[in-house]
């Protein structure tokens, strides 16, 4: 089981209070009426889905219930680090260099991360 | 038969060699497929050496004369989930288009050993879908209305019959999701996963295909109308005419090496086996709104799947309190399981399409074919994903049956929509 930090409570919960709810940063279309296929396409269906780092969207479902952000190896599963909705996400190809797949350094730099919040 | 005909690859599994062999000390059985180094180029290179990557590579050899044909695996054949699933075949999905698919598959089961001469084990018991309440049964019986039309068997079962079929069922009013009814495929079953890709791959290799394992797809090379000429691997490059990706929970990374982003996401698709009893379940049962089901293999351990993890992942692991979610429902549906002890854990990389239905067919790079977004269910379908795709590749045009489940259909809005049909587990 993941254990994933919050940063609205700031602190580490068990996954099970949490519903992870897909890829983050992914902007809809602003003026439907010009958007084609294509363009509906690529907002509704299609991702990245990376053997890597990934941005996405959490929600402390069973905790205070809002939604954020996190950057997450998925060779390793372990957290870059977590930051709240709205704010820009962290510069992810820094992370995809340092934190080789599969790697610890991930953790290393999650618990940074985490005293800097 | 003399010693040289029995020492060359084609060899035939028969009870007069299975005797001769068993008297001359098992002495005799040639390798069943060649480990050859990749040519400088193939007709069509088939990307992932698992069950429907390996059927692609025999079907284009036996149907199509299509032989000058290599799969190349990063690891070995069938090491990935292909030998991670928990093997149940069935066909009844709801929508036209997914059970013309499935039971062209099930039709092939019926008679793949014969077709490979090799022993795949396909049990027809009876696969049987329960319903814990309202919803669930006005669901299941649509499903059957709908099989029915298409002419492939389902049939309602009450909690008693139901019971009748599967004696440790467990149908008391008092626990806390009962069994309301059931559905009942009776030539739905299970196979043996890894006699699959083996069979498959002994097939394909008599007839020319080269199998090429340890070999990691690196790169999709394109000339400069950005047509296909072959791919880098871990092992230099290899041309190629055509090349069919059948890469499961990687195919988006392999889709990324040609620019082509897929409506794919791979979660851990978790299962578990218990210690090996004496039989006890004579079907498979599968509970979607519980999230559990369970059959028990040939050695007598009991084959238990769960639902996927919810994050996308390639750790090939999951989280414990998901077989945990399982298992709570394993051990009320069938009380007698609850002191049994599990033996292993594991999990599989499943790509999974929003609609749940897969991927079968051209791509928008020239000469570059996917097959993927089988998700959680793709076992019961090698065969017929295997067939209907070659000839795909073959005609470089999509098999009728492969038709509608095209890349295109994410953008058209024509989505085969399994997931809201047919809840979680598949």
């Amino acid at each position: 089981m993941l254990l994933i930090h919050c940063p609205y409570c700031n602190m580490k919960r068990p996954e099970t209070e949490f519903r992870n709810a897909g890829a983050a940063h992914i902007a809809r279309p602003l003026d439907p009426a010009t958007t084609s296929d294509a363009e509906w396409a690529a907002f509704l269906y299609l991702r990245d889905n990376p053997k890597g780092i990934i941005a996405e969207r959490w929600r402390h479902a069973h905790g205070c219930g809002r939604f954020f952000n996190a950057i997450r190896n998925t060779v390793s599963d372990d957290f870059v680090t977590t930051y709240k909705a709205g704010e820009a996400p962290p510069e992810t190809e820094a992370f995809a260099s340092e934190v080789a797949p599969g790697s610890r350094e991930a953790n290393a730099t999650g618990k940074q991360a985490e005293t800097a919040l | 038969m003399n010693s040289n005909a029995l020492m060359s690859p084609s060899v035939r599994f028969s009870l007069f060699n299975l005797i001769k062999e068993g008297l001359s000390g098992n002495a005799g059985w040639p390798r069943q497929w060649r480990d050859p180094e990749p040519q400088p180029a193939y007709d069509v290179v088939i990307v992932g050496a698992g069950g429907h990557g390996l059927a692609t590579a025999y079907y284009l050899a036996k149907e199509h004369g299509i032989r000058n044909v290599a799969v190349l695996e990063k690891g070995w054949l069938g090491g990935g989930n292909t030998g991670r699933n928990t093997t149940i075949i069935r066909s009844n999905y709801l929508w036209e288009e997914s059970e013309a698919l499935y039971e062209h598959s099930v039709k092939l089961w019926e008679t793949l050993s014969d077709e490979l001469n090799y022993n795949v084990m396909y049990s027809p018991r009876g696969v049987m879908m329960l319903a814990h309440n309202i919803h669930d049964v006005q669901v299941t019986k649509r499903h059957i209305h709908a099989n029915h039309l298409a002419g492939i068997d389902n049939e309602w079962l009450t909690p008693e019959e139901a019971q009748e079929f599967c004696p440790i069922l467990n149908i008391s009013h008092d626990i806390r999701y009962p069994i309301l009814g059931a559905a009942l495929q009776r030539r739905g079953g299970t196979a043996r996963h890894d006699a699959v890709a083996w069979g498959y791959a002994r097939g394909a290799d008599r007839l020319g295909v080269d199998i090429i394992q340890n070999c990691e797809v690196k790169g999709i090379r394109r000339d400069a109308s950005g047509k296909v000429t072959g791919v880098e691997t871990t092992r230099g490059f290899i041309g190629a005419g055509k090349v069919g990706v059948v890469a499961a929970g990687h195919t988006s990374v392999l889709m990324g090496m040609a620019d082509i982003r897929m409506p794919l996401e791979s979660y851990p698709l978790q299962a578990l086996v218990s210690e090996p009893i004496k039989p006890i379940m004579p079907c498979v049962v599968m509970s979607n709104t519980i999230h559990a089901y369970m059959s028990q293999s040939d050695k007598g351990e009991l084959v238990i799947g769960a639902g996927t993890d919810q994050y996308v992942s390639y750790s090939q692991t999951g989280g414990l309190h998901i077989t945990q979610h399982t298992l709570d429902a394993i051990c009320e549906l069938f009380p007698m399981t609850r002191r049994l002890r599990m033996l292993r854990n594991w999990g599989g990389i499943v790509d999974v399409t929003p609609d749940r239905s897969p991927i079968i067919g051209k791509t928008p790079v020239e000469g570059l074919f996917v097959n993927c977004g089988w998700g959680t269910g793709g076992f019961k379908a090698t065969p017929g994903s295997g067939h209907v795709f070659a000839a795909t590749l073959a005609r470089s045009e999509p098999h009728p049956i492969a038709a509608p489940f095209t890349l295109e259909r994410f953008t058209t809005g024509r989505l085969i929509d399994e997931a809201a049909a047919a809840a979680v587990a598949h």
